[in-house]
């Protein structure tokens, strides 16, 4: 078991039991094996003076005894009182040639067995070993000051940790760069969300003429209004990060990082001037970047959503390529406001989402005036004309044959993607080992890289949510672990999310296809049903619209394993839902809440058709 | 008369009252195989307004409030398109009737929805005004005079309840209006003192005031009574900063109508004793609801009722003190005065005559929304009832002021955007009560109600991952207890 014994004169360290040593863990597999070998490596990188040993060996008692004689604080792993010890003597043979215990560390030097400690201890080695303590200049460096990455270095900073956090925009290739706080602050969920409410206040004007107010002519909308009333609450935030920041005694530098070795990073700042900093530990919080297409025009005149939240003019015509959450987002609003959209989609809406939902959210928007053009992909971007916007041609080709087309836009919005920021940042110098393919940082589940004293939170990782809540969970409860007394781990299960399309999207759980996937159909029962938000009736939009579905595990209690609502305040609706996820949701539970009335939540208590029953779920009219 | 109470009945089931709570019953019985009929008849106001089938939700409750309520967040959102770049006149006029008429007509095709419901199923409907005859027969008289008499089984009084007039103040019959004439007022009712601190008098005074109308709500004591107080005086506080005027410790005394058609309102301040006056277009009173259970003689059929309230009594049945005889919805005592509580109650009580399930209604966790300029969401126990159940000690508040994000851009005040969940202290902190003041309150409440009912603690609301960016995710952020006394304000995002 493994154990921190501060050292006191005279006293035998006690045999205490912490904490359950690896639990789960055989070393039968290389995967499990590598696992071991990492956490190995952390408690040597984590403590001051780590012993391997065995309860009963006198070699063992011996060196405790040394360390405790010194009122040195160390921690101790007994081989004979864990399940693996076996493997676990395996693996450190591997790591220092040694099989024998006790196996001593100091300040993550290997020490030796018995006698070498007690020959250092002679020679004055061991003291200049241990006097070694602050050799780092941070307990924590953050490269990357977007939500994940401040949230991680805040909270290390409050456990009373000295902390440092890189920050630095790379400009797009338009030239568009921005301040402390990330994507989500900058370019991501805060402009995107305001700009979809100017959306909504179009749509809301329109409506409300039937509600009674009376003006006539077609309300016209100003560009730059909106952008710079956006772009002076973006320059707020960042202004607020930064005295959070400053309030917590956090250093921030804006400059680009870099490892160059172990342990070390090097800062480079706007004029090109390098410093290096050390930390005992790193979070790797560099988030992603929108991705280009490759083809003839692209970095030239496209732009991306790096780019739209800060457009100095209006983009006018657009064409956004792209159906991730991000394209149909921009496509939403960009349309809301009264431009002239198309959306070049070269196969499914929302991959990764539910496709029925994705569907309705693609027909609600085409009805809504946008155009999509499917199965294409765009080869060749041209200037016609220059100006603010310019004229583009776009030449576009099928997938699925010979055919092409060409089209003309003012702008052309690309939204194909985003690609880790993990490939220019000396990784390779300290092995951090990435996918080469997707440049993602795989992680375990405690976002500890394979490097030990590395580890990274939010977009960057591989197979993980990329949702600002979630960095800021994960690299909050990070700090908590690295540095205060938590052992909770970012729960990746279960976490709800809404796309803020014209017709929003709110989902928590599996989608219908992945529902089916891992518990086949026949185990599952789906309910649904259109709804017509009271709302809607006056302002005389369609009832068949807005839909609501749940996906439950039959035999399991009727358990609620997936959540789908597309409608007006699809967000604000979801939330609450996931808290009752959490708590094991059931459909008897929805059917034994009282609704609140009238509203569209209220939709989830009373839920009666299934989809296998094959009943018609449209509403009637008047 | 003869003919009625031969042995057989004419209906396995009658209910009293097509409401909520009435259609509901009925339509589930009818559904499971019985034979039902519904009687429903609405006495006309005092000032002679009436409606059709639906009750008071569809017709002068929760549909037209809440339609009213979007045409006045859609003042609001005219006052905010500016900021977000629309290009519309300062002061836009906003037109009474063009609204009623919008509201009024999706109250009648409801009407007509309801109507059709009961046809689809065979519920047979009869427009008549019931009383009890004897303990199995009803009498029904049209609006003509013609009588009828129908017998059943099982009789179910769903009548819900009316609108309160002040007895003792001169004018206020004459002159007032109430709940049940607002929605259907052809004109604007001009500049409106509304009398009262329940949630109807707050949603009508917020949506009001929301429509440009000057509007003043009179107050004796407390506004919200049994809601929580301190989100109480958030929502008047709100409210007043968004243009409500508020005359607190006031009680009216007399209302006289002037030679110019205009009201002239007097009126007492408790505290000093000094009278003042006031002139209006418009008095509405909504001091409280009575149960419409007087013209039923229940006396008859034996069913009881409690004398000051007039509410009949019921048990965990929801039966009356005649067996065979229940109650639900706004005329049964002790039950919440809401909706969708009564349509679940309804539905349980068909299935349970049935032999369909044996469940009972929980009318624990109920959550709510009034429907204020500035919404409030609730479920659970207040502050107040959670420190009375367990005392202050054994209870943890965790609290939040927050901003919206759509408020920042248009420059609209967050003071009272606020949020507490109420907890048991000893881990893992139970959630006992949650409280929400802000845009949406209803679509946020519902599904953490839901969390509630699956017994949801403080832990597990932490470990929940918030949406981003909405106000919802601010529940799932709030840290801060009341105890610690620190400053509950989120400032900044993370």
């Amino acid at each position: 078991r493994l154990g921190s014994v501060r050292g006191v004169p005279g006293s035998s360290p006690p045999g205490r039991r912490a904490r359950p040593w690896f639990p789960g863990i055989s070393c039968t597999s290389a995967e499990a094996r590598e696992e071991l070998r990492r956490r190995l490596l952390g408690l040597i990188e984590d403590n001051r003076v780590m012993i391997f040993s065995k309860s009963y060996c006198p070699h063992s008692t011996r060196v405790k005894e040394l360390f405790s004689s010194l009122g040195v604080e160390y921690n101790i792993l007994e081989l004979d009182q864990v399940d693996d010890g076996a493997s676990v003597q395996e693996v450190l043979s591997e790591i220092t040639n040694q099989i024998t215990v006790p196996n001593v560390f100091v300040n993550k030097v290997h020490m030796g067995g018995c006698d070498r400690t007690f020959q250092a201890h002679q020679s004055g080695l061991l003291q200049k070993l241990l006097q070694k303590e602050s050799a780092y200049d941070y307990d924590l460096i953050v490269i990357g000051g977007g939500s994940g990455g401040l949230a991680c270095a805040q909270e290390a900073a409050i456990l009373g940790k000295k902390v440092m956090v890189l920050d630095f925009v790379v400009p797009s290739p338009q030239g568009t760069s921005w301040g402390l706080g990330g994507t989500c602050v900058n370019v991501g969920c805060v402009p995107k969300k305001l700009m979809h409410q100017a959306a909504l206040l179009g749509q809301a004007l329109s409506d409300s003429r039937k509600f009674g107010w009376e003006y006539n002519q077609q309300a016209k909308h100003n560009w730059e209004t909106m952008t710079e009333a956006i772009q002076n609450h973006i320059g707020s935030l960042n202004w607020s990060y930064r005295v959070s920041l400053r309030e917590k005694a956090v250093a921030y530098v804006n400059s680009y990082g870099e490892f160059v070795e172990h342990h070390k990073i090097k800062a480079t700042n706007r004029k090109g001037q390098e410093t290096c900093y050390t930390a005992a530990k790193f979070v790797i919080a560099t988030g992603e970047r929108p991705r280009y297409l490759g083809i003839q025009g692209d970095k030239e005149y496209c732009i991306t959503s790096d780019d739209l939240f800060s457009l100095p003019y209006c983009p006018g015509k657009t064409l956004v390529v792209g159906a991730s959450y991000v394209a149909l987002e921009c496509a939403g609003f960009l349309a809301g406001i009264g431009l002239d959209v198309t959306v070049m989609v070269r196969s499914v809406l929302l991959r990764g989402f539910d496709q029925e939902m994705a569907e309705k959210v693609g027909s609600y928007m085409e009805q809504h005036g946008i155009k999509f053009l499917r199965k294409f992909i765009p080869v060749m971007v041209q200037q016609l004309e220059k100006g603010l916007p310019g004229k583009l041609k776009v030449v576009a080709k099928s997938t699925e044959g010979p055919e092409t087309m060409e089209g003309v836009y003012n702008t052309v919005l690309l939204a194909i993607g985003r690609d880790s920021c993990t490939r220019k940042i000396g990784l390779e110098k300290i092995g951090v080992k990435i996918n080469e393919k997707t440049g993602k940082i795989p992680v375990n589940d405690v976002e500890q890289t394979n490097v030990p004293y590395v580890y990274a939170v939010g977009d960057v990782l591989e197979g993980k949510l990329e949702l600002t809540p979630v960095a800021i969970q994960a690299g909050k409860l990070l700090a908590r672990r690295l540095f205060g007394d938590h052992l909770e781990k970012c729960d990746y299960i279960n976490v709800p999310t809404t796309v803020f399309t014209p017709l929003e999207y709110g989902c928590c759980g599996l989608s219908e296809e992945k529902a089916i996937e891992v518990y086949k159909k026949e185990n599952l029962e789906v309910y649904h049903t259109f709804f017509w938000p009271l709302e809607w009736t006056v302002a005389g939009r369609d009832n068949n619209t807005c839909y609501a579905k749940i996906i439950c595990n039959k035999f399991n209690n009727n358990r609620v394993i997936g959540f789908h609502i597309l409608g007006p305040n699809a967000g604000e609706v979801t939330q609450g839902f996931a808290v009752a996820m959490k708590c094991g949701l059931t459909k008897q539970l929805l059917d034994d809440t009282i609704g609140i009335h009238p509203t569209c939540g209220e939709v989830f208590t009373t839920l009666e058709i299934t989809k296998s029953s094959g009943l018609d779920i449209s509403q009637k009219g008047c | 008369v003869e003919s009625a109470h031969s042995g057989r009945q004419d209906y396995d089931l009658l209910v009293i009252g097509g409401g909520s709570g009435g259609l509901a019953c009925a339509k589930e019985a009818a559904q499971l195989g019985k034979k039902v009929a519904v009687v429903d008849y609405v006495e006309p106001s005092p000032r002679g307004t009436r409606w059709g089938l639906g009750g008071t939700c569809v017709n002068v409750g929760c549909i037209p409030k809440k339609l009213m309520h979007q045409a006045a967040l859609l003042g609001d959102r005219i006052r905010d398109a500016p900021h977000y770049g629309w290009e519309v006149p300062q002061q836009v006029p906003h037109d009474w009737r063009k609204m009623a008429e919008a509201v009024q007509n999706h109250v009648k095709s409801l009407n007509w929805g309801h109507r059709v419901q009961l046809q689809d199923r065979k519920v047979k409907y009869f427009n008549i005004k019931a009383s009890f005859v004897n303990e199995h027969v009803v009498c029904g008289v049209t609006k003509g005079g013609k009588e009828t008499l129908l017998s059943a089984e099982h009789i179910v009084i769903a009548t819900g309840g009316r609108p309160r007039y002040p007895t003792n103040i001169e004018g206020a019959l004459e002159h007032g209006i109430t709940s049940d004439d607002i929605f259907w007022l052809k004109e604007s009712p001009g500049k409106t003192l509304v009398v009262g601190a329940s949630y109807v008098a707050l949603e009508c005074a917020g949506f009001l005031t929301g429509l440009s109308l000057d509007t003043t709500v009179m107050m004796r004591s407390i506004p919200l009574r049994g809601f929580d107080q301190q989100m109480s005086s958030l929502v008047t506080e709100h409210m007043a900063s968004h243009g409500t005027q508020f005359l607190r410790g006031c009680t009216p005394s007399r209302v006289k109508k002037l030679p110019d058609g205009q009201l002239q309102v007097t009126w007492k301040d408790l505290a000093s004793g000094r009278e003042d006056m006031g002139t209006f277009d418009t008095v509405l009173w909504a001091i409280g609801r009575v149960p419409e259970t007087r013209s039923l003689n229940l006396e008859k059929a034996g069913v009881n009722t409690n004398p000051n309230t007039h509410k009949i009594l019921v048990d965990a049945q929801e039966a009356t003190s005649v067996p065979h005889i229940y109650a639900i919805g706004d005329a049964a005592e002790g039950r919440p005065e809401l909706t969708p509580t009564a349509t679940m109650a309804g539905r349980l009580l068909a299935q349970r005559l049935c032999g369909q399930s044996s469940d009972l209604m929980d009318y624990d966790n109920v959550p709510t929304t009034v429907f204020t300029p500035l919404e409030y969401g609730c479920v659970g126990l207040s502050e107040e009832e959670a420190v009375a159940r367990h005392g202050e000690e054994h209870v943890e508040v965790y609290h939040a002021f927050y901003k919206p994000l759509e408020f920042t851009v248009a420059e609209r005040d967050s003071s009272q955007c606020y949020i507490k969940m109420v907890c048991l202290r000893e881990p893992p902190q139970l959630v006992l009560g949650l409280h929400f003041l802000g845009p949406n309150a209803g679509e946020v409440t519902q599904g953490f109600a839901l969390g509630i009912k699956c017994g949801a603690s403080y832990t597990q609301v932490m470990r929940t991952v918030g949406i981003h960016p909405t106000c919802a995710e601010e529940v799932a952020k709030l840290r801060i207890t009341k105890r610690s006394g620190l400053e509950p304000t989120v400032t900044g995002c993370g």
